[in-house]
């Protein structure tokens, strides 16, 4: 019976998930950042934010896939969060699992560190001088984590603080919870 | 701190006036050997190109290119005023795709790569070895039409890029199978012979996602395939 977070990712995606070529998902991501560049002239901040619009929107959807698929009860604590997004989350869907570290003193906060980015994958930003600076190439990932946690009520905030794109040591991201939330009643519904 | 960070020629535009709204000091810089920017790949200990190509290409779950299919689907909508302009920005997308995913495969074939010069040639090698490793599967199955001499089709029963779209009956003439048509294109420019690949969904009983990609070879290419007849 599998406990450990890790072992219900490996299980998951060795049984029950749909393997599709790698390439194919990186380079159709490229292709979305760069008409992305296109469409905003290059406006990096722009992109990073409509890059995260769009990951909120698949995370919103990716949530329920992912508690079909591996079947994990309910967390109880943001620690727990943490270690299932990262072993069995970041598994099912990318085969990658992202080391979680860094928590800050009040457990509200921790990291995500990548050390590999299949979405990354033989991409080199453009020579502008602007997008080393600007341009969180990945960003995408963090809407995704917005979306899906905020669809099992628990607000979160994420961020890249460093992508090896951008000639850093490492991809890190950093995730704040901001607060949980309550479930509301309609109105008018008793 | 000073921008050491400009791009080489004046004419690329790194001085102008909207970077002098940036909050970094937009201090000019000469374009000395000592103030050029040394491209970031130089100080990265090991850069992309000396990554290997020939490992087996890694797998991702289908969810995750599904989901982000979607999305493109979504963003697309939002700024085309119809279907043939939809169909030519998946069409875009899928282009981009395709001119890096045929110089990848054919850098993996080594072995039997032998560069081809015929239609049909390329029209099989497409078939086959794009459509194995980029979906999977090889196509079911690839026609010449009768009535037009620069017409083939490739039919695929199933493309893996509709297997979560769902169409409105409003826009019943859109075949999100153009992003696949895009890259089909890319690959036949890539091997000069210029076309034009459209997508069209034929729905059987059996194969409700049956899609053709019509694929209309240019003039150059026909003359040339009946010199070297």
């Amino acid at each position: 019976m599998s406990r450990t977070p890790r072992q219900i990712g490996e299980e998951v995606w060795k049984t029950r998930v749909e393997k599709v070529n790698a390439e194919l998902v990186t380079l159709t991501y490229g292709s979305v950042v760069a008409q992305l560049c296109k469409d905003f002239g290059n406006d990096y901040i722009q992109v990073n934010e409509q890059l995260d619009k769009m990951g909120y929107n698949i995370g919103i959807r990716l949530i329920e896939d992912f508690l079909a698929r591996s079947n994990t009860s309910r967390c109880r604590t943001f620690k727990d969060a943490a270690e299932i997004v990262s072993k069995v989350g970041f598994k099912i869907f990318l085969n990658i699992t992202p080391t979680v570290g860094n928590w800050s003193q009040d457990n509200k906060q921790f990291s995500l560190i990548f050390d590999e980015n299949p979405l990354a994958d033989f991409v080199e930003l453009p020579d502008d001088g602007k997008a080393i600076n600007e341009l969180w190439y990945s960003n995408i990932l963090c809407g995704v984590l917005r979306g899906a946690l905020e669809m099992v009520q628990t607000q979160v905030e994420a961020q890249f603080v460093s992508d090896v794109l951008r000639g850093h040591e490492t991809t890190e991201m950093r995730v704040t919870l901001i607060r949980i939330l309550e479930d509301e009643m309609p109105v008018g519904d008793d | 701190m000073l921008q050491s960070r400009s791009s080489y020629p004046p004419q690329q535009g790194a001085i102008t006036p909207s970077l002098a709204s940036s909050s970094e000091k937009s201090i000019p810089t000469s374009l000395t050997p000592s103030n050029v920017r040394a491209p970031v790949a130089s100080t990265r200990k090991v850069t992309i190109y000396d990554r290997n190509l020939n490992r087996r290409a890694p797998e991702l779950s289908f969810a995750a290119f599904a989901f982000l299919f979607n999305e493109i689907v979504q963003y697309s909508q939002k700024n085309v005023k119809g279907i043939q302009e939809m169909e030519t920005k998946l069409s875009e997308y899928g282009y981009h795709v395709g001119q890096r995913i045929l110089e990848l495969i054919v850098i993996r074939e080594i072995k039997n790569a032998k560069r081809e010069t015929r239609v049909l040639g390329l029209l099989q090698f497409i078939n086959t070895s794009i459509w194995k490793s980029a979906f999977g599967k090889p196509a079911d199955a690839l026609e010449k039409s009768k009535d037009q001499e620069d017409e083939y089709m490739i039919i695929d029963n199933d493309p893996i890029v509709n297997k979560f779209i769902s169409v409105p009956k409003e826009m019943s003439q859109l075949n999100c199978a153009a992003f696949q048509a895009g890259i089909v294109e890319a690959v036949m420019d890539g091997c000069q012979f210029p076309a034009r690949v459209t997508a069209h969904s034929v729905p059987t009983d059996l194969f409700p996602l049956k899609t053709v990609f019509l694929v209309k070879l240019d003039p150059i290419v026909i003359e040339r395939e009946r010199y070297m007849r």
